[in-house]
């Protein structure tokens, strides 16, 4: 729009500081993790990987910090299982709205994206709440101790799966729109049972999709802290592990290299999910 | 025989979306709206009404508190809007068709990072040791180390940081559908720079300015970790709150109060908007 060579020229020039102020922080936050001091801050003492392997205090490195490293394997388990939790719940959604005609559908297809717009503190306190109503009627009336209904891993896979399975099932909604369902027909014209027809058509054509949604919700559940913060017991995963030390102890160059990790980590998955995606845009 | 396997895949599909939505969602956000009407008064022992209701209305603190949060999300919303539009207008409009692809990557690039790793970052550069200030200090700009952290001014900075991300994807994939043809009549006709853009842009980007907007201030009204990391102790954001109600002094009767009234608030915020627009919810969120 704008003609004149000045004016793009400033125009350029936004755009451009607009992406450094982007990245800025990423860069400060990656970039002292190689710095060899005791603090996140300048002066620049030069380069050194003793934040992410060296075994000894005062700079214990990631790999021998055993709370963190702790926290990253609570935080894979618990990703793992709200993806696959999100991913199964969110192909089911996929195939009802698409597929099936029941009534009040676009109320129920309402209900089914409100998840999106409660905020992740509000769901975390509710699925408190309301578990702890059943733990306490179960303890109360039936004399059973439910401790998975109290804070713990349990309650932050429902908390997080609670709002991912929503983009699960846009993602694998969006797909599944695009299936041409003549091919499903064919199949079953030839003789192929409908089993059969969802094994080796239907969801192979859904694939790419499932497999972004998959990445994406694991993606999504290892940052979490939000809904986390109110769900967690004593097996804290990553994000807590990391606030705790930021926030009690004060920071070290061993959170910019858990940082390091972080971004490149989703950076990587990121980029295989686009990946996958890309041939099927094609289709 | 078909109509029978018809409706029992039916209720096989409907089974997980029911546990799901009924389960995880509904029930408990009515059981949140059932421990806000109940008053403790014993051991046990309940009572019920609006008594958490008007506490809260009589503490200056707790009003204070969500009106500054409600202020500052709106704000937020606004900034990163007129911020964020020129930069959605570059990739969709003006970009040469390769580098728009890599732009809008790196726009990508943080909404993967953790919000933790990001305010971390903003930490790392403007606490009082922190990159900026003493990069300042070097250059002889200032003279003695400047604490750039636990103001307003730095909460706002990096909320919009946190949230623009969701203001400029949509913006860019409504405007990616607009022909450049319009633009080119609306300058024949005699439009000026600024009629064209607020006759023709604007209308035409509306369902992502709404879709962006929304996303945008649910994100900041219910973020915790920048305002409470950039902010400090004193960053009186709603739902620190919250967590402090319900974890720290475990009266869950006054979270869950302060939670319902979040949601009521975030809820009248969207709702009025997308009535002021004549949008509808599935239309803007929803719309991948």
């Amino acid at each position: 729009m704008p003609s004149a060579p000045h004016l793009r020229w400033i125009y350029r020039a936004y755009v451009a500081i607009f992406f450094l102020y982007l990245i800025a922080p990423l860069i400060a936050a990656g970039a002292f993790a190689f710095n060899d001091s005791l603090f996140p801050s300048l002066p620049w003492r030069g380069f050194t990987l003793d934040w992410f392997f060296s075994p000894t205090e005062p700079k214990l490195g990631l790999l021998h910090d055993s709370r963190l490293l702790r926290g990253m394997g609570n935080s894979l388990y618990i990703g793992l299982l709200v993806a696959a939790l999100a991913v199964a719940a969110g192909t089911s959604n996929a195939f009802l709205f698409e597929r099936k005609q029941f009534p009040f559908k676009s109320t129920l297809y309402i209900l089914m994206i409100v998840p999106l717009v409660i905020p992740g503190v509000i769901l975390g306190i509710s699925i408190l709440v309301f578990a702890s109503m059943i733990a306490n009627f179960a303890d109360r009336q039936l004399g059973l101790f439910v401790t998975w209904l109290r804070p713990g891993i349990p309650l932050i896979v429902l908390g997080q799966a609670a709002f991912l399975t929503t983009i699960t099932s846009l993602v694998i909604s969006a797909r599944l729109k695009k299936f041409d369902i003549s091919l499903e027909e064919a199949a079953l014209n030839l003789g192929a049972s409908k089993l059969r027809v969802l094994m080796t058509v239907t969801l192979p054509f859904l694939f790419p999709a499932i497999f972004s949604a998959f990445i994406v919700a694991f993606l999504v559940s290892f940052e979490n802290f939000n809904t986390t913060l109110m769900l967690v017991g004593s097996d804290a995963p990553l994000t807590i592990t990391m606030y705790d030390r930021m926030v009690k102890v004060g920071s070290t160059p061993v959170l910019n290299a858990v940082s390091v990790v972080l971004m490149l980590g989703s950076g990587l998955l990121a980029l295989a999910s686009v990946l996958v995606q890309r041939p099927s845009k094609s289709a | 025989m078909g109509r029978d396997a018809g409706r029992l895949s039916l209720f096989l599909l409907f089974t997980p979306f029911v546990l799901w939505i009924g389960l995880l969602i509904v029930l408990p956000q009515i059981g949140i709206g059932y421990v806000s009407l109940r008053e403790k008064i014993g051991i046990n022992e309940f009572s019920f009404g609006l008594k958490n209701y008007a506490d809260f209305f009589n503490e200056p603190i707790y009003r204070n508190t969500l009106l500054r949060t409600a202020w500052i999300s709106i704000l937020v919303t606004a900034l990163a809007l007129v911020i964020g539009f020129p930069v959605a207008y570059y990739i969709a409009k003006i970009a040469k068709e390769r580098s728009r692809a890599a732009l809008f990557l790196m726009c990508l690039i943080p909404l993967w990072v953790s919000d933790l790793v990001r305010a971390y970052g903003w930490i790392v550069l403007l606490r009082e040791t922190g990159v900026i200030s003493t990069v300042l200090l070097r250059l002889g700009i200032i003279s003695t180390p400047i604490e750039m952290l636990y103001n307003d001014v730095t909460v706002i900075i990096g909320l919009v940081y946190t949230v623009i991300l969701f203001m400029i994807v949509p913006l860019v994939s409504t405007l990616q559908g607009m022909d450049d043809a319009l633009l080119e009549a609306g300058y024949n006709l005699g439009g000026s720079r600024f009629t064209v853009f607020r006759r023709i842009i604007v209308p035409y980007a509306m369902p992502g300015i709404v879709a962006g907007c929304i996303i945008t201030f649910m994100l900041t009204a219910g973020s915790y970790l920048t305002p409470v990391l950039l902010g400090g102790k004193n960053s009186s954001w709603f739902t620190e709150q919250i967590y402090n109600q319900f974890i720290t002094r475990y009266n869950w009767e006054a979270g869950a109060t302060f939670g319902v009234l979040l949601l009521l608030f975030t809820s009248l915020v969207v709702w009025a908007g997308l009535m002021l627009t004549g949008q509808s919810l599935a239309t803007t969120v929803a719309k991948d």
